[in-house]
């Protein structure tokens, strides 16, 4: 018998089908969003504010880097303990929670999909496993692809076809979701214990960051990728990096996208916005970033928001988290891996006392309010770089409240006045635009949207939160209280959540793209790729890539390549 | 038949480029292998069925019998232990680590009496690493310090070290150098370009004298420190600061040697303090195929590595208190099931005398001396000949176990899952 359900009188934020706080009742059958149901269980909103399940675009939940975190910090384990119940496990951690801790928080926030945006391919089935583990979220994740050695040949020999073949392939071969890239050539330049900036040449590799970035995008678009290239690009966190920043996005602005979708999403966009020239006359310049976002249309951002408090930082940037280290003094975990990518580990405090701190803070509200157009803009933490994503509703309400921003700045360094913007920002986002750049918008930027993510349209996914407010609501701390714990969360059209606890917690999916690669293309790329394992690799070619036992749940999409 | 790319079980090397041949289900040939890999590929005595112990003796039994035996034993226990894990897949882990939670046992592996020192200086200072491909291509500088991988981790020093060939470093070992520190001259010592020979116990001085040393405090090291000359330890300086990439790999003879994990916090520093030179990395040298494993899935499960007090439900992590050891010598835990793991030969022998108390419960394809006390005996089928499943290399690598061989044995992840099960319909009716 079919399984069905009614959330009735509910006021629903359903952007993408232009839904704005209408009262709407929902019907679902089969974890789907139907017309109509005839003997379902009703679940009676109330006139509380009812959206689709939170798809979030970029957050470290899973794999390598993540869990030598969480061995690295045991204090931090501690910080979130909760004992098992009869839906859960056993829960630890703040900004490195076990996954299971991942998925119940998650969810009891109302989010139903979550990115995991940085997968070292050699590791690829750590980062898998981990996200088997992680309940209740439908997953993808994005292998790192920019300081490979295949990659960095095919930017030489200025081939893109072949680059294209690469990228096919590695995609294919770790169950991947898209192509990212973090510190292009930087994080091999570290293999050696330096550093690249984007026009530097890379070390014994004769290339450079940029024309990495430009043949990776274009290399992306050889196929209809559901989502563009995701940058991390070079000098993040760096006084002064925004032009550069500027330039990086500059780079891909001829290329043609072929999807409705820009062809560049900038990833953590606070760390590259700043101003200065050292960390004493430190400043935003948010302004400059949201301006070249508001006159272009072939990028999107997201924010990477500080939140303050103690976090734990992890990058495959693995230069930055050196730097980092060297900053705090504190203990520091460095993993780099062979042929690809590298990381570095880090804590981290984020203080209002501290006046670069405050200026960061300020920064990443900054982006969110300055950019006019909230589908361009998706709310992150960069978790947990620049804070645990347990703090996106602290986010949600300073956005939503400029009275509450002012009473945090004023308890803030003073900085805050003379180097940075958000006092002066009067913008409040409705729940409309929150529902944007928490689900609506991040589901378009991944290309999720015609996956029946993102919305509460006939077909889509039944992934709906209802959160314990009205659409009046003004009160900053209920708005914050009733976006960390949902009313209900309904994930696949089962209850997952209900009034703030988890009470089931079924296996997500894990969404991969398969890129279509002109088998003759693959043919020619592949003597290079079997000498780097010949020669090169620990491992062996066979033993490379990800079984299908790693993803147990599923959903392929495939990207046909342009004819 | 041919098998080619088998992903050796045997030690944290966990090659993956063996070509064994199969006839009649049987493993007839291993070629890439080490000696000691080749051993156990090619298969030796088996426990051959499950078996409970009655008035002193062993009786063999169905599995039916001996996982419902082995969930009574559990299920009735106040204080479990389960310990082992890591010469199996982490599939089985993690059911090992649900049970655990289901009846509140405390779950741990052998790094707690192995690198588990390790895994705590890694919690007081971090660790600067890589994969074993970086050292490969890249490392003209090999130091393995407490560690004699001719012996015990065969074929590192070909496949990932010194004597293999890599991109920056074509021509292999001619153009790197190999430096040992070790309290004897060991097999590996003897193809060292400098060894340097160690007092016992002298690590953490030794070390502490090579970090002033890099960060230039030359004035304050004595003529000799832990039985090597000044003379001895600047050359080897003078190497760590000239390489264009190091890395040390050390091994049980600094984590279990007098200072514990403040050697191995000491030989972290020293590797950070070569940072002001140049780049350097640090490595512990695993043991088991899968001893990392179990740490990896241990610490995504409950947030902690090992030696996790599920007891009250949430993981409670307190080495010292809460590692089997700890338990055992305590006389505290009323009941224990060791997997793919030997306590009887690697135990203190006052921790012994108390698992001669409890009941005990082994799951392993083997015999060993823990059998001998054993009162509950699961043969399990062997990870990487008959079962398949994941493994995490001692350089965070995972790879998939393949299976060569049809058995009749139950897995290790079966088996559990077994328990698992029973146990669940005895706490069930138990509340009932």
């Amino acid at each position: 018998m079919a399984i069905e359900l009614l959330i009735k009188n509910g006021v629903v934020y359903d952007p993408i089908n232009g839904v704005n706080g209408e009262k709407k009742d929902i019907c679902i059958r089969d974890g789907k969003v139907v017309a109509e149901v005839k003997n379902p269980t009703v679940l009676d909103a109330k006139g509380r504010v009812v959206m689709p399940g939170g798809v979030d675009v970029h957050a470290h939940i899973a794999g390598g880097k993540v869990n030598s975190g969480r061995l690295l910090r045991p204090e931090d384990g501690r910080r979130g303990i909760e004992p098992k119940t009869t839906a859960c496990r056993a829960c630890s951690g703040y900004s490195v929670p076990n996954t299971f801790a991942t998925g119940y928080r998650y969810a009891k926030m109302g989010y139903t999909f979550v990115m995991e945006p940085a997968m070292p391919p050699l590791a690829a089935r750590h980062t898998h496993e981990e996200l088997i583990d992680t309940p209740i979220l439908d997953n993808a994740t994005i292998p790192l692809i920019d300081n490979n050695w295949m990659t960095m040949d095919y930017v030489k020999s200025g081939d893109i076809d072949l680059l294209a073949a690469y990228i096919a392939w590695i995609i294919k071969a770790t169950k991947g979701y898209g192509v990212k890239i973090v510190n292009p050539g930087g994080t091999e330049a570290w293999a050696w214990g330096k550093n690249c900036d984007l026009n530097d040449a890379v070390p014994h590799f004769d290339v450079t960051p940029a024309e990495i970035i430009k043949a990776l995008a274009e290399a992306n678009e050889k196929f209809e990728m559901p989502h563009s290239i995701h940058v991390h690009g070079n000098m993040l966190g760096h006084p002064g990096n925004y032009e550069r920043t500027v330039e990086t996005y500059d780079l891909v602005k001829g290329v043609k996208a072929t999807k409705d979708r820009p062809v560049m999403h900038a990833t953590h966009t606070q760390f590259f916005a700043y101003g200065g020239t050292t960390w004493g006359d430190f400043e935003s310049k948010a302004k400059a970033i949201a301006d070249y976002v508001n006159n272009n249309e072939h990028v999107s951002i997201d924010l990477g928001s500080v939140i303050l408090g103690d976090t734990t930082t992890m990058t495959a940037d693995g230069p930055m988290e050196y730097s980092l280290y060297q900053i705090t003094g504190r203990k520091w975990t460095n993993h780099d891996v062979e042929l690809e990518t590298g990381s570095g580990i880090t804590p981290f405090l984020y203080s209002g006392k501290v006046s670069v701190h405050t200026i960061q803070w300020a920064i990443g509200m900054e982006l969110a309010l300055l950019v006019k157009d909230p589908w361009k803009v998706a709310l992150t933490t960069d978790h947990p770089n620049a804070g645990p994503f347990i703090g996106y509703p602290i986010l949600i309400s300073m956005l939503m409240s400029k009275k509450r921003r002012d009473e945090s700045a004023a308890d803030m360094h003073s900085a805050i006045y003379k180097r940075a913007e958000l006092p002066s920002i009067d913008r409040e986002l409705d729940l409309y635009e929150i529902a944007i750049i928490t689900r609506a918008g991040t589901a378009k930027i991944l290309g999720l949207d015609a996956h029946g993510k993102g919305h509460l349209g006939l077909g889509a996914d039944a992934d709906v939160a209802i959160y314990d407010i009205t659409p009046e609501e003004q009160d900053a701390g209920k708005i914050q209280k009733a976006f960390l714990n949902t009313k209900y969360t309904i994930k696949g059209g089962q209850v997952v959540v209900m009034d703030g606890e988890v009470v089931a917690a079924p296996p997500g999916r894990t969404f991969f793209v398969t890129p279509e690669c002109d088998p003759k293309l693959t043919e020619e790329m592949m003597p290079n790729l079997k000498e780097k394992f010949e020669k090169y690799y620990s491992v062996t070619f066979a033993n490379y890539p990800v079984q299908d036992a790693y993803v147990p749940n599923p959903y392929e999409i495939k990207a046909p390549m342009r004819g | 038949m041919e098998v080619t790319d088998v992903v050796c079980p045997l030690c944290g090397c966990v090659c993956d480029d063996v070509v064994v041949e199969v006839e009649d289900n049987k493993v007839t040939k291993v070629k890439g292998a080490c000696a000691v890999g080749k051993s156990k590929l090619m298969g030796h005595g088996r426990i051959t069925s499950p078996a409970i112990r009655e008035n002193g003796v062993l009786k063999d039994c169905s599995y039916d019998e001996a996982i419902k035996r082995a969930a009574e034993i559990l299920a009735a226990a106040r204080r479990p232990l389960m310990y082992g894990w890591s010469s199996t897949v982490c599939e089985a882990s993690k059911v090992g680590i649900e049970l655990a939670e289901e009846i509140g046992a405390v779950i741990d592996n052998t790094a707690s009496v192995c690198h588990g020192p390790s895994v705590l200086a890694i919690q007081d200072v971090g660790l600067p690493s890589c994969t074993l491909g970086e050292v490969k291509n890249r490392a003209d500088l090999v130091i393995y310090w407490g560690a004699n991988p001719a012996a015990a981790h065969g074929n590192h020093m070909k496949r990932y070290s010194y004597i293999s060939k890599g991109y920056f470093l074509p021509e292999g070992k001619k153009e790197k150098k190999l430096a040992v520190v070790d309290v004897r001259e060991t097999k590996s010592a003897k193809l060292a370009d400098v060894f340097i020979r160690i007092e016992p116990g002298k690590d953490y001085l030794v070390l502490s004298a090579l970090r002033a040393l890099l960060l230039g405090y030359d004035d304050v090291v004595p003529e000799e420190v832990g039985g090597v000359s000044k003379k001895d330890l600047l050359e080897l300086v003078q190497m760590m600061k000239e390489t264009k990439f190091g890395i040390i790999f050390f091994g049980m003879g600094v984590t279990h040697s007098r200072g514990r994990h403040n050697n191995i916090v000491n030989a972290i520093q020293v590797t950070r303090a070569a940072h002001k030179h140049t780049k350097f990395n640090i490595m512990p040298m695993r043991g088991h195929y899968n001893v990392n494993g179990f740490n990896q899935v241990c610490t995504w499960e409950t947030g902690f590595p090992f030696s996790v007090d599920l007891s009250e439900g949430y993981a409670w992590y307190n080495p010292g208190e809460t590692s089997s050891t700890d338990l055992l010598m305590r006389g505290e835990c009323d009941a224990a099931l060791f997997i793919a793991t030997d306590p009887g030969a690697h135990f203190p022998g006052e921790s012994i005398r108390h698992l001669s108390k409890i009941p005990v419960i082994q799951i392993d394809p083997y015999a060993n001396p823990t059998t001998e006390f054993a009162d509950v005996v699961i043969p399990a089928a062997i990870s990487g000949i008959e079962a398949e499943g994941t493994v995490y290399r001692m350089d965070n690598i995972p790879l998939r176990l393949r299976k060569m061989i049809e058995t009749e044995y139950m897995t290790d992840e079966a088996i559990m899952k077994g328990i698992l099960k029973e146990t669940r319909l005895l706490t069930l009716s138990r509340r009932l």
